[in-house]
């Protein structure tokens, strides 16, 4: 019987450990066990066949570690075909009578992929492929991907089987004490990403015991619609006379996997530690036990690599601040690929408390699927918040929800044939929770009915792609009621039409609702609470207005939504107050304010005592009456320089320049957004290309630099870490660049460092070169042939204004 | 979860010993440590300007809390030396200060140490949103497992010394003439990917950024 039919009614028993009782039968330790499928083909057979004697379903294919990093490909293919030969042997020379199956079996890679490795993500689909096509070839009955401690990996994992066959794919991670992977995926953050891609069976496998995965299993349960699987480790492991045992026997491992089966879970065997008679012992167990029937959960979940955010709950607030219209900074900085300001717009949202950032990146003079994929990935460095990809653009969809790690919200679909027809194979292949706009090619409806029928159609079209009604979430298009004074209501009345009478969820960009009217912010947060009262599950919304998130929290404590109302006592407790104590906190540049630097100005204060917040506002408060230029030249650098010294005679410390410098930062942010409504360029000192060497990933030494490098205003551009030789000579041959940084943590990439002061001489014999990082010296500096060794960020400044000031001179 | 126990009677005679993995659910934070490896002395936090380094520190100690681990994986064994006074171990080097680490020992302890993914995700954050943090948050994870290490070496130091033992100064990769490339046998010994989600990039780079591998030698003490 096929797989997939014979799941829908049994139980389906998997085999047990394997390592084990390879080392038992004589593996040496580092020796590859792979390999024992052609050297000791009788040897896997007999673990195999006693696995299927004791009841097993499924016997795992012995190809754990069987990938390209680990063998070439005419070995692989080998192993592969061997291994999976063995396991139909041993199916069929087993005297067990219930169906039987093999399954390829699918380990990690064991590589960190970026950004926080130096693996690139289509490296290790191309890697998973090449087993996968091995095993198809072998004539496998499904594939198992299991013990994967990454969401990511494991997403590349199930990519390469879903492109490279069409058998069933079972996904099984590995979580720790805590109840995470690894990397911090939550059990539902894996159910929505593994289920979204379609998965046909997901679950949990080694680490722990049955009895601590309970917490765990609950949660897939929970979430999960596909049959959820266990196979857990026989308890935890000691040692006993030098040998490792577990501490759990067959008997309680079968009676603890038994109550997990009457719970709901379908699919279950043993890893490490357990052996024929603990599956044995389960299939006993298990006879008389009905399998729980699957149910659909209908829960509509998004997810990063850390969490998921479920809709249908609490309101959730998208945060709309990652987009370029209409805002003239943003626009630069994308222009400029300025990630760091786009990375900080995120992160201020994700602390005014969003629960989800939508990114939208698209400039009609942009690369947009090149830059939407390296801002998603930019993001997914730095905020574990789940992200919303905003893009009419097919192509850049599909980038960035492929190389997504999570289950991402998709902005947008609607009732049009040929979007419908482009959105929704993407989610139907990578995932994803789509926001639906009840538009189609009649425009706008006027009325509710009508935009509730196009949700009708668009439903009915997202079945046939296999995506469910809880994947949609219907947006039915806020507008202005300076244009129509009854645009709110109808709007209203389709969020309560679509909820109720569709069971569907509901999102709206708020703000719309006020455009042309004054005091915008009161009419957009009323129209929001009334909303929310009609069934809205979510809004994008800007989390900076003090209006917004005063509904939302009062929302939440006035629906029960808020145990104790402690967020919002939290909340309010955090409100900025309007008194006079608030203002001295961010005092008028006009009044003096007591330092102990007396000579210095109220902005320079802020900056040399690390004020963020104050050197902003002073700053702000001084574009009014000041040119920019002169506020950088007579105030922010002068402040920096204070400090500067400080730091050079030892008075202040690496942690305090930073928050100088942040300080600095903060005024400087001013001063750019002053300059981009003027649409003037700016300022701008000798351009200076910095980057952390080939194969060194370690970049704070590089990205302090950095930083206060633009705080002296020089045209930074940042290659980031580990980056070839050529590519850094590319980008200063590119722009002329005067001056480049190099960095390097480890004796071990100092060779890379000399590589690139060589092609930089030959090919860019212009640039300066400074070098730093922890195990340079001046000595060093001199071997590997760079122009200056530079001890600090500090240093690294006073050399490129020399250097900047000579090349003026000389020219 | 209780302090893991440490059973020194593991080791075969025949020094085919078994890895093994422990867990502290929380180590004291040493706030001197933490600021001297995000470059600050403990005092000059106190007075400096700006003044508030010492709230941030607090700031980062809290922000970290139930964001990391702390794993140690290990295996130790019994020592030898090949003819040319090289120790014999799990992982092929030869390695003169090691050599001259490990002389005179009978037994050794190897193993990695890491808090987790966790912490470099804070880490990433800050720096970021915010220099300063970034570097605190720097200073507190290299303080972590420092301190993770510590813990560790001192339950062997215990160990040895109920035994009649004594250990040596603990020793890494990567440190004097031991190549960082011995870490990839290294952590495949520890089985340390799998068990503990240590990787390595091609340059040999552990990630997470805050692990930490040593052996520790353990003399007889006479």
């Amino acid at each position: 019987m096929n797989i997939r039919e014979y799941m829908k009614d049994h139980f389906l028993f998997l085999d047990g450990g394997m390592g084990t009782l390879l080392q038992e039968a004589g593996l040496a330790p580092g020796e590859l066990p792979e390999r024992w499928n052609v050297s000791h083909p009788e040897e896997i057979v007999r673990i195999q066949k006693a696995y299927y004697d004791a009841g097993s379903n499924v016997v795992l294919s012995n190809t754990f570690g069987a990938n390209s990093l680990k063998f070439d490909d005419e070995e692989l293919g080998t192993l592969i075909r061997a291994a999976v030969a063995n396991a139909r042997r041993a199916a069929e020379e087993s005297i067990g009578e219930q169906e039987k199956y093999v399954a390829l079996d699918i380990g990690s890679l064991g590589k960190l992929l970026k950004p926080y490795g130096d693996f690139e993500f289509e490296d290790a689909v191309s890697a998973y492929a090449q087993t996968v096509r091995f095993g198809v070839e072998a004539g496998v009955d499904l594939i198992f991907i299991e013990t994967m401690n990454d969401s990511l990996d494991t997403k590349a994992a199930l990519l390469a089987a879903k492109e490279n066959s069409d058998l069933p794919v079972f996904v099984s991670n590995a979580y720790g004490n805590d109840g995470k992977l690894m990397t911090g995926a939550s059990p539902a953050a894996m159910v929505a990403m593994l289920e979204g891609m379609h998965a046909d069976a997901i679950g949990a496998n080694c680490s722990l015991g049955p009895k601590q995965l309970v917490g765990v299993m609950e949660e897939y349960l929970k979430y999960a619609s596909v049959p959820v699987l266990l196979k857990p480790n026989a308890g935890l492991p000691r040692s006993e006379n030098g040998k490792t045992v577990y501490d759990v026997f067959p008997p309680e491992f079968a009676e603890d996997v038994a109550e997990l089966l009457k719970k709901g879970i379908r699919i279950t065997g043993g890893c490490c530690g357990t052996t024929p008679e603990f599956i044995r012992a389960v299939v006993d167990a298990a006879k008389d036990i009905t399998p729980v029937p699957l149910t659909e959960k209908n829960r509509s979940l998004v997810s990063s690599y850390t969490h998921a955010v479920e809709f249908g709950k609490k309101p959730v607030l998208i945060g709309e601040r990652i987009n370029p219209t209409g805002k003239k900074r943003f626009q630069q900085a994308l222009r400029e690929k300025d990630i760091d300001y786009i990375l900080n717009e995120a992160l201020k949202q994700q602390d005014a408390g969003v629960d989800l950032l939508d990114v939208n990146v698209g400039l009609p003079e942009i690369d947009e699927p090149s830059l939407l994929l390296e801002v998603v990935g930019a993001l997914q460095a730095v905020t574990d918040l789940p992200l919303q990809v905003d893009t009419t653009d097919f192509t850049a969809m599909e980038a960035a929800l492929r190389a997504y790690n999570g289950k991402a919200m998709v902005n947008s679909v609607n009732g049009k044939e040929e979007v419908m027809e482009g959105v929704f194979p993407l989610v139907a292949k990578y995932g994803g929770f789509v926001v639906a706009l009840t538009l189609d090619e009649g425009g706008i409806p006027a009325t509710a009915e009508e935009r509730v029928a196009i949700a009708e159609k668009i439903i009915r079209k997202a079945a046939e792609y296999g995506i469910a009604k809880k994947d949609l979430i219907f947006d039915p298009l806020a507008m202005t009621i300076s244009a129509d004074t009854t645009a709110a209501l109808s709007t209203m009345e389709a969020v309560k039409r679509i909820t109720n009478d569709l069971g569907a969820k509901t999102s709206l960009g708020v703000s719309n609702v006020s455009f042309g009217l004054p005091v915008r912010n009161i009419i957009t947060s009323t129209f929001f609470s009334l909303c929310l009262q009609e069934g809205l599950s979510a809004a994008i919304m800007n989390p900076y207005s003090v209006e917004m998130m005063n509904v939302y929290h009062a929302y939440n404590a006035l629906h029960d939504l808020d145990e104790n109302c402690m967020e919002y006592i939290t909340y309010a407790g955090n409100l900025p107050v309007a008194t006079p104590a608030a203002q001295s906190a961010a005092p008028s540049s006009k009044q003096p304010d007591g330092n102990d630097k007396g000579n210095l100005t109220p902005l320079q204060n802020a900056i040399v005592r690390g004020l963020k917040d104050q050197a902003g506002a002073l700053t702000k408060e001084m574009l009014a009456e000041k040119e920019a230029l002169v506020i950088v030249q007579e105030e922010v650098i002068p402040a920096l320089n204070v400090v500067g010294e400080d730091f050079e005679k030892k008075k202040v410390y690496l942690p305090q320049l930073l928050m100088a410098a942040e300080a600095a930062k903060a005024a400087f942010e001013e001063v750019k957004k002053a300059m981009a409504d003027k649409e003037d360029a700016g300022p701008s000192r000798s351009s200076f290309v910095i980057a952390t060497v080939h194969g060194d990933i370690h970049d704070i030494g590089k990205n302090i630099v950095k930083l206060i490098l633009e705080n002296y205003g020089f045209d930074v551009t940042d290659l980031g870490k580990d980056v070839p030789e050529q590519v850094v000579v590319d980008k200063v041959v590119e722009l002329h660049a005067p001056m480049v940084g190099l960095s390097a943590l480890m004796t071990t990439t100092v060779p890379a460092m000399e590589e690139t002061i060589k092609l930089m001489r030959e090919q860019a014999p212009w640039a300066k070169v400074c070098v730093g990082g922890a195990v340079l010296t001046q000595e060093y500096a001199d071997q590997i042939g760079a122009d200056k060794y530079c001890r600090d960020a500090m240093e690294t400044v006073r050399w490129a204004e020399e250097t900047e000031k000579e090349l003026k001179e000389k020219a | 979860m209780k302090e893991p126990e440490f059973g020194w009677n593991f080791i075969e005679d025949d020094g085919n010993a078994v890895v093994r993995y422990l867990e502290w659910e929380e180590l004291p934070v040493n706030y001197a440590e933490m600021l001297r490896y995000a470059g600050i002395p403990l005092a000059a936090a106190k007075k400096g300007t700006p003044e508030d380094i010492a709230k941030q520190a607090d700031w980062a100690v809290e922000l970290i809390r139930g964001q990391i681990v702390n794993k140690i994986g290990y295996l130790a064994g019994n020592l030898t030396f090949d003819e040319d006074g090289f120790p014999v171990l799990p992982f092929p080097q030869k390695s003169e200060n090691l050599k001259k680490n490990l002389k005179g020992c009978e037994r050794f302890v190897m193993f990695a140490a890491t808090v987790g993914a966790g912490m470099d995700r804070l880490i990433r954050r800050y720096e970021v949103a915010d220099a300063a943090k970034g570097v605190l948050l720097q200073g507190l994870g290299a303080e972590r497992v420092e301190s993770l290490a510590d813990a560790f070496n001192k339950v062997v130091n215990e160990e040895a010394k109920k035994n009649g033992y004594k250990t040596h100064p603990r020793f890494s990769p990567g440190f004097g003439d031991l190549s960082v490339a011995v870490q990839k046998d290294f952590l495949a010994v520890l089985d340390a990917g799998r068990r503990m989600g240590i990787t390595l990039s091609e340059s040999c780079l552990m990630a997470p950024s805050k692990t930490v591998t040593a052996i520790i030698g353990i003399e007889r003490d006479s």
